[in-house]
């Protein structure tokens, strides 16, 4: 589903991401961690297609990204910080809106439905400024699943989000990957990555540490290692 | 096609919610053409010919002030939450997403623009109803020549240092021609002569108009990408 | 273009402008009305034409730089830009200059200098532009849309302001433009508008290629 090799990217005289290469098949999950300001944001936004590296080759879903960049953002669902929410429309407008824009499926029926699915049905008529960040997240969540995308990418997602909604968005992710999704995402949340990963890269300094799977791998252990790793290659 | 005047329509159904729903704006640009009026009064002095001859000058000075503040904000909105990159990632042409935003700020400039007409005709005493039909069109060519510069500009501007200084610097030099344009169609207008004596401006207003409209169709997918 | 080719574009330019000063101030007749001071047409028109080309090299460059997405169309577009308004503020300096002994004033609303003064303003702002966005790629993609709207504008500017002067009837002698033109004028006016064109393509070269050297600049990476 994912082929990189050798990304490169600066901003002026930062070198953000430094010879990054990563391999994922079609329904699996890749976990990307790292410290704040390793560059594991500026990765998916060039998976999903929004940035162009400076170097390096990229093919998702056997597109090339440097040459058809809007055919790679056609098979992207993404979920950011932003998540894309206009604060002063309801969750329902907001999803309306998306949906409309995507050419997707917008009648009310379908918008309940996807709502009830995120479990925001009961606000579905509030205004997004009234949200906390967990629940942007999940009408995030809502709208890159109005319709059928191979391939998600999710900044954080776990971040805001408390226990029950975290056992909540472990269930949704893995049930998309049953369906053949694929899924790359960013967390400081160990324990949530890992149960839904099935590889996990360790990125610092635009580097990647550690490429590995995630089978085996015990969460403490995880740690250790971070902890190990981030230390040698020092924290910006 | 039906697909590109729905994100047309959606675009332009979100834009006006949103000014709604956030009244501040417009209700702040409604004062600000007030304020414009007393302004306007103080600065020429109670010398009513004087006034009276600077008028259309007066009336398109207002609405390019208040779309400067008006246009300048277009984008703002889209810059939170990263909805910028979410209008990225839609498929399809992108230009409809600019006509979109363009069919709400005339919808917007339109209303402000009725208010300060209707300002004027009170506080100059000005008889603005019986020429109404032909100050309409100079109104609706001038706007659409303010508006798609504006719209496209403020696009450009959005994510960039200065915007609020940098979006009136690039605006208004580009706009002179349509502000002759308007203004002396205007002063026809007003002086009750029939709409053909402007002929040569409204034909100039239309053409210009319409080069803008297709330059920002056709170069705002880039200025998304930015 | 080499290293070598360029300095002897640079030796022909100011062999030209050497030629173009002679005939303008010494070869050229002494105007019947104006006198001397009309000699400064031949730095004021050949400027405006100039400049004109500089804009128009805007409007390649930043065509190119949106088709084709390669950074030399920008550079291109950027120097071109700086020029373009290096040429146009001389235009109305010389123009502003040949006004005061003409007509008793230093500014006049006159069509072309008016014009030409809106083309200032419109790529001031345009290379204000320029200064604030900092990453290549952006600049120049934010910069050519500009570009192609100013490029745009300017038969429309040109026509609007033709007309309003018209309406407002303009009581100063309609413009320095020497009405039959004589031969010797002609010639001169001619070489300097080579000689105006040589150095412009001799400045533009440098300035492209200093802004490749600025941008391939990779300086020490910070992480």
């Amino acid at each position: 589903m994912i082929e990189a090799t050798g990304l490169r990217k600066s901003y002026g005289t930062t070198l953000v991401l430094d010879d990054v290469s990563l391999a994922l098949p079609a329904g699996r999950c890749l976990a990307l961690l790292g410290p704040n300001g390793a560059g594991k944001t500026t990765l998916l936004r060039i998976l999903a297609g929004l940035v162009r590296p400076g170097a390096g080759r990229l093919r998702v879903g056997g597109v090339d990204a440097l040459r058809d960049p809007d055919a790679v953002r056609a098979q992207v669902g993404m979920v950011a910080h932003g998540s894309f929410v206009y604060e002063d429309l309801t969750a329902r407008e907001n999803l309306r809106f998306w949906g409309v824009m995507g050419g997707l499926d917008a009648s009310p029926a379908h918008l309940r439905e996807r709502l009830q699915a995120v479990e925001l049905e009961a606000v579905a008529d509030e205004r997004a400024r009234t949200f906390s960040a967990g629940m942007k997240r999940r009408l995030g969540l809502a709208r890159v699943t109005l319709g059928r995308v191979p391939l998600l990418l999710l900044d954080e997602p776990f971040t805001g989000l408390d226990r029950h909604g975290q056992k909540w968005l472990v269930e949704f992710l893995l049930a998309f990957k049953a369906a053949g999704g694929t899924v790359v995402l960013t967390t400081h949340s160990f324990g949530g990555g890992l149960a839904v990963a099935d590889r996990v890269i360790l990125l610092a300094s635009g580097r990647v540490l550690l490429d590995r799977p995630t089978a085996g791998l015990a969460l403490d252990e995880l740690h250790r290692v971070y902890d190990a790793i981030v230390e040698g290659a020092g924290t910006p | 096609m039906i697909a590109y005047a729905r994100r047309t329509w959606i675009v332009l159904w979100k834009d006006l919610l949103v000014e709604r729903r956030s009244k501040e704006s417009l209700n702040a640009l409604l004062f600000f053409a007030l304020l414009l009026l007393f302004l306007f009064q103080f600065a020429l002095g109670p010398d009513r010919e004087r006034l009276h001859a600077a008028l259309p000058g007066l009336l398109w000075l207002g609405f390019v002030l208040a779309g400067l503040l008006g246009l300048g904000r277009s984008f703002v909105a889209e810059r939170d939450n990263d909805c910028w990159d979410g209008l990225r990632l839609t498929p399809g042409d992108k230009s409809a997403i600019y006509l979109g935003k363009l069919a709400a700020n005339l919808v917007v400039m339109g209303a402000v623009e009725a208010v300060i007409l209707v300002l004027f005709g009170l506080f100059y005493n000005m008889d603005l109803v019986s020429v109404a039909g032909p100050l309409g069109v100079v109104l609706a060519l001038g706007t659409l020549g303010l508006a798609t510069v504006g719209t496209l500009f403020a696009a450009l501007t959005a994510g960039v240092r200065a915007r609020e200084l940098l979006f009136p610097v690039l605006l208004l030099p580009v706009q002179v021609p349509v502000l002759l344009a308007t203004v002396s169609a205007t002063q026809i207008v007003l002086a009750g002569q029939p709409l053909v004596d402007a002929a040569a401006w409204l034909r100039l207003l239309a053409g210009a108009d319409l080069v803008y409209l297709v330059i920002g169709i056709l170069t705002f997918e880039f200025v998304l990408d930015t | 273009m080499s290293a070598r080719a360029t300095r002897i574009l640079g030796g022909l330019a100011l062999l030209a402008l050497a030629v173009g000063l002679a005939a303008g101030f010494g070869y050229a007749p002494r105007e019947a009305v104006q006198g001397n001071v009309q000699r400064i047409m031949y730095i004021h028109v050949p400027a405006v034409l100039t400049a004109y080309l500089a804009f128009g090299l805007v409007l390649v460059g930043s065509i190119g730089a949106l088709a084709t997405g390669r950074a030399g169309w920008d550079r291109l577009a950027g120097a071109a830009a700086e020029l373009g308004v290096l040429f146009t503020g001389v235009t109305i300096v010389s123009g502003s200059i040949w006004g005061k002994p003409t007509w008793g004033t230093w500014w006049t609303w006159d069509a072309r200098l008016t014009s030409t003064a809106v083309l200032f303003l419109v790529y001031v702002g345009y290379l204000l532009l320029r200064a604030m966005v900092d990453e290549p790629e952006r600049r120049a993609r934010i910069a050519a849309v500009v570009g192609i709207v100013g490029a745009a504008n300017i038969p429309i500017v040109h026509f609007s302001v033709k007309w309003w002067r018209a309406l407002h009837q303009p009581s100063t002698i309609l413009g320095p433009e020497p009405s039959p033109i004589a031969a010797p004028i002609a010639a001169a006016l001619f070489v300097n508008w080579v000689a105006f064109t040589l150095l412009f393509l001799y400045l533009l070269l440098r300035r492209v290629e200093l802004a490749r050297l600025e941008d391939a600049w990779v300086p020490e990476t910070r992480r």
